[in-house]
């Protein structure tokens, strides 16, 4: 079945080719609203250059009614904006999809392809005829092509219509221009082709209760509401967007309207190593912090990380990954730290790590991090990427439970300081579950002892005796124990069918593995499949590993990072698990899943 | 950071300060520095400070990173909370606790290789945040721990105990800090108790960043001949060219000043730094002329000491952020949270 003939109402994929720098972005992220409030699910993905101005950028925008936000790998409709990128553009079309260009400047005719419709606007000629100012001329051709295609989409208009209006809200002057381009897009699409096209959105009741947000602005706000005060950051491509929505949310949330004073203290810091250091500084003396950053900036941070393990400070760090070695390719997306994650610093450390999958659990595994970094009084990173934090994600709503309380662990204060009838002392184990008791500076010199990273016995002191070294060394693994039964539980899905295979993935590798499940079985294959929420593995990990024959394991790295810690930290075999691995920067689809595990299952039926 | 447990005895006569409190309560474990090392009489002099200004001991942070230096605030207020950070990196531990409580007293402790090597960076940037805290380098041109090596703060064509010259350009924290907008800048030397203390209490009290860089010789290390940093170099090269003498609140000014000689700052809390002009020529407002004048007389291989630059009108970091008044790890959960209604309206914005 070509995909001419096939019914693609509400299930293919545009793709906008654009210039960044511009104003493409605002136009596209509205089309894929407007998609959104028609009730059908959609995702967007932006893949772009680090570069400000004049390079190629391009937007992805997947409906699907079946709710598949992971890429399709198809094009079905590309608007070719940039003339530089038009032959490449247009080869990644696929068979019986439709290209649209601006016409404004014809493209030769051996630019084209025979199985692709080629739909010519001339946008630049209708804007430059409509409006007076340079820079209006070039950003209203991206309205006049939403226009287009809510023509041959069959998008309702009124719902762009209001999208225009809340977008420009702020600068009232611009709405007649922007809806005067939808418009002149509309009308000429309307008038030269037969719209709408067969591939068209047909309203569907599918989106309530859901939002669209990035993963970044999610956690941001996941911060603010577990009561972090302190944040430090350096700013590092794709974190940074993150400290930008807590500082919007704090504008919002923290400040007094009156005395206009803040009840939050942001720091841009000098370097990652100064952001991880102000941030311990703020949770030695008892406030909650955070960093952002990815990659170069873990490396950094890696001393002062594993100084807070051995000394036992709580810090949040937010790694958003990027694409690595080293500098990599800053701008796309790429699951590469887990391990430098789990392990970052020298000596025998170790860390929590927890993996969101999608911008709601950025927000719920936020609260959990903060959690579980007073609980147990060591670093936890949270490991999100590009894709999760930087795109905008059809998620459920968040959701808030009134009754939360903020977990602050074990504290000594004033009280039980002052005339307490047990002394303090810092690194003793007093319940046995590895976790001591703190205090903080300021309140009573009872409290008081020395943070440090040289070594120290159960009491705080220095020591370089054997004996009293190993003895705190041994309570650090005790209560990497209780970490186990703290972190949060494996998300897993079981099938329907009884099954000996499963599929174990992380993060944003979700989506295409939930896609693929469904295709594998629409083809008899049957799949288990546990996400890992969390490091250290908890029981429920070990537990379904131990119960399938062969594991597929889901990741988007060159060294199958997720693969190596589960032979490292469970007793599974190594030789029961199979990689299927993507690492080119771009979103992972499922299409790679299901061709490697339909093989895979096909070769192992012959044998 | 080693440390041997000194016990404390408190003889019956001893002078109590207005909490009650004598000068032991201000002290920490014993040293085990060298004997004769110049960080110790610092050690002296913070102890009798914070006693003399009647602080709290245990409303003390004190922080410090790598080095013999760092090691001393486990010698001094021991009901103080410590932190013995990594190397170089104490001023971010420093950063991290103001923003969490601003109510505490900061005090850094440093070396010339913690904050002019691997914490050049970092030192910097908590001069022009004007975080609120004193900052002391005690500077011996040498690292003492690793056994010898020059550090960055080595004057040209002084020579290591082995006979080594140096032959690079030694990187002044005094100049920096005022060329990147320090507010309270200072020099002294270990040898001299009646310069350091008033300069230390004056910079306990000063809101925003006070940096005091103590010459403070390694008697093991760099007290040969040949040597900058030694003691028999110092005392003669030693340039004193303002005196400061530190006035609590509601303290009355003894006048037996020359008037036309002595300048009055005054600090937040009514506390007041009289600056008597040893040098006339000097300026402690004016950033530019006293570089100048610190430079003319580093020519000639001296050492200007006192209190060099100070200026109180300059916002700390919780001014320029406008954080609430009340320290942010005393905030309540309840004002923290934005709540279900918040998250229920915020959320119209991504539909």
């Amino acid at each position: 079945m070509s995909a001419k003939t096939k019914n693609r109402v509400n299930d293919f994929t545009i793709k906008l080719a654009n210039v960044n720098g511009t104003g493409s972005a605002s136009a596209n992220s509205l089309l894929m609203k407007a998609i959104f409030r028609m009730g059908v699910p959609v995702t967007g993905k932006n893949f772009f250059p680090s570069n400000i101005q004049g390079l190629p950028t391009w937007y992805e925008i997947r409906v699907s009614k079946d709710g598949y936000l992971a890429r399709s790998g198809d094009v079905d409709v590309m608007v070719a904006m940039n003339a530089e990128t038009y032959e490449e553009d247009l080869g990644e079309v696929s068979k019986g999809g439709t290209l649209i260009y601006d016409s404004t400047w014809p493209r030769d005719k051996t630019l084209s392809r025979r199985s692709v419709t080629v739909l010519g606007i001339p946008l630049a000629k209708m804007c430059n005829e409509h409006f007076d100012n340079v820079r209006a001329r070039i950003l209203m051709k991206n309205m006049a092509y939403v226009g287009a295609l809510a023509a041959l989409l069959d998008l309702d208009l009124d719902v762009i219509h209001t999208l225009v209006k809340e977008t420009f809200a702020a600068k009232e002057s611009l709405i007649g221009a922007n809806l005067k381009a939808i418009e002149l897009g509309f009308e000429y699409a309307g008038k030269n082709f037969q719209c709408p096209l067969p591939t068209r959105v047909k309203a569907l009741d599918k989106t309530s209760g859901h939002i669209m947000i990035d993963g970044n602005t999610a956690a941001g706000l996941g911060c603010v509401y577990s009561g972090a005060t302190v944040g430090a950051w350096y700013p590092i491509t794709p974190s940074t967007s993150l400290m930008d929505a807590f500082k919007a949310f704090c504008e919002r949330f923290r400040k007094d309207p009156e005395t206009g004073e803040r009840n939050y203290c942001v720091v841009q810091a000098e370097d990652e190593l100064a952001a991880i250091g102000i941030v311990l500084g703020a949770t030695w003396n008892g406030a909650r912090a955070f960093t952002p950053t990815s990659g170069p900036g873990l490396s950094l941070m890696s001393e002062f990380l594993g100084f807070a393990y051995y000394a036992e400070l709580p810090a949040v760090v937010f790694d958003v990954q990027r694409v690595g070695p080293s500098t990599g390719m800053p701008t796309r997306t790429q699951q590469g730290d887990i391990l430098a994650a789990a392990y970052a610093s020298h000596g025998d450390t170790r860390h929590v790590v927890l993996f969101p999958s999608n911008p709601q659990e950025c927000f719920e595994l936020s609260l959990a991090a903060f959690d579980l970094a007073d609980r147990l009084q060591t670093p936890v990173l949270i490991l999100s990427d590009l894709d999760i934090g930087m795109n905008d994600w059809m998620c459920e709503e968040l959701k808030w439970d009134p009754k939360y309380k903020p977990d602050r662990g074990k504290v000594f204060d004033a009280k039980t300081l002052k005339g307490g009838a047990e002394k303090f002392s810092r690194y003793l184990d007093r319940d046995g579950d590895g976790v001591a008791y703190r205090s903080y500076p300021g309140v009573d010199g009872d409290g008081a002892y020395f943070v440090r990273g040289s070594g120290h016995n159960q009491y705080g002191g220095y020591t370089e005796d054997a004996a009293e070294y190993q003895q705190v060394i041994d309570r650090l693994m005790l209560k990497w124990g209780t970490a186990k039964k703290l972190v949060p539980d494996p998300y897993i899905r079981r099938t329907r069918k009884a099954s000996q295979y499963a599929i174990v993935s992380v993060g944003s590798c979700d989506n295409a593995v939930q896609e693929a499940i469904d295709r594998l079985s629409s083809k008899g294959i049957y799949l288990n499949y546990l996400r890992v929420k969390a490091f250290p593995f908890g029981k429920k990990v070990t537990n379904f590993l131990r119960k399938h024959e062969r594991v597929f394991v889901v990741e988007q790295n060159r060294d199958a990072q997720l693969k190596s810690l589960l032979c490292l930290e469970t007793d599974y075999s190594k030789q029961r698990m199979q990689s299927i691995l993507h690492y080119n920067g771009l979103p992972i689809d499922s299409s790679c899943i299901v061709a490697a595990i339909e093989q895979a299952v096909s070769q192992g039926e012959a044998a | 950071m080693t440390y041997i447990v000194k016990p404390k005895i408190v003889h019956s006569g001893l002078q109590r300060n207005a909490l009650g409190l004598t000068i032991r309560d201000y002290e920490g474990s014993m040293s085990t520095l060298c004997a004769g090392c110049g960080h110790d009489s610092i050690t002296a002099a913070i102890v009798q400070a914070f006693f003399e200004l009647h602080v709290p001991p245990h409303r003390v942070a004190k922080m410090s990173g790598i080095g013999c230096s760092s090691k001393t605030p486990a010698y001094f207020l021991s009901s103080a909370h410590g932190f013995n950070a990594v190397h170089g990196r104490m001023p971010s531990i420093a950063t991290g606790a103001s923003a969490a409580n601003r109510s505490l007293y900061l005090l850094g402790i440093s070396g010339d290789g913690d904050s002019l090597s691997i914490g050049l960076g970092q030192f910097s940037h908590a001069v022009r945040r004007n975080l609120n805290m004193l900052y002391i380098i005690e500077n011996n041109g040498v690292y003492g721990l690793t056994k010898g090596q020059f550090s960055a703060s080595a004057d040209v064509g002084s020579k290591a105990k082995r006979g080594e010259m140096n032959k690079q350009q030694p990187i002044d924290p005094v100049q920096m800090a005022m060329a990147q907008g320090g507010t309270f800048v200072a020099r002294s030397f270990s040898g001299d108790k009646d310069q350091l203390i008033p300069l230390l209490k004056a910079g306990i009290k000063h809101d925003g960043f006070g940096l005091i860089d103590i010459i403070s010789p390694c008697v093991t290390f760099n007290d040969h001949e040949d040597s900058t940093k030694s003691y028999a170099y110092t005392r003669q090269f030693y340039h004193p060219a303002v005196h400061a003498d530190f006035v609590p609140p509601a303290e009355e000014i003894k006048a037996s000043y020359n008037r036309g000689n002595v300048m009055s700052v005054e600090l937040h809390d009514g506390s007041r730094i009289l600056l008597r002009k040893v040098s006339k020529d000097y300026s402690v407002h004016n950033r530019g002329a006293a570089i100048d004048y610190i430079r003319a007389h580093q020519r000639k291989g001296e050492i200007v000491t006192g209190l060099l630059y100070i200026d109180q009108g300059e916002p700390d970091m919780h001014g320029i952020n406008r954080t609430a008044s009340l320290p942010l790890n005393e905030l309540p959960f309840d004002t923290l949270c934005p709540g279900t209604e918040s998250l229920v309206s915020l959320q119209d914005l991504y539909r």
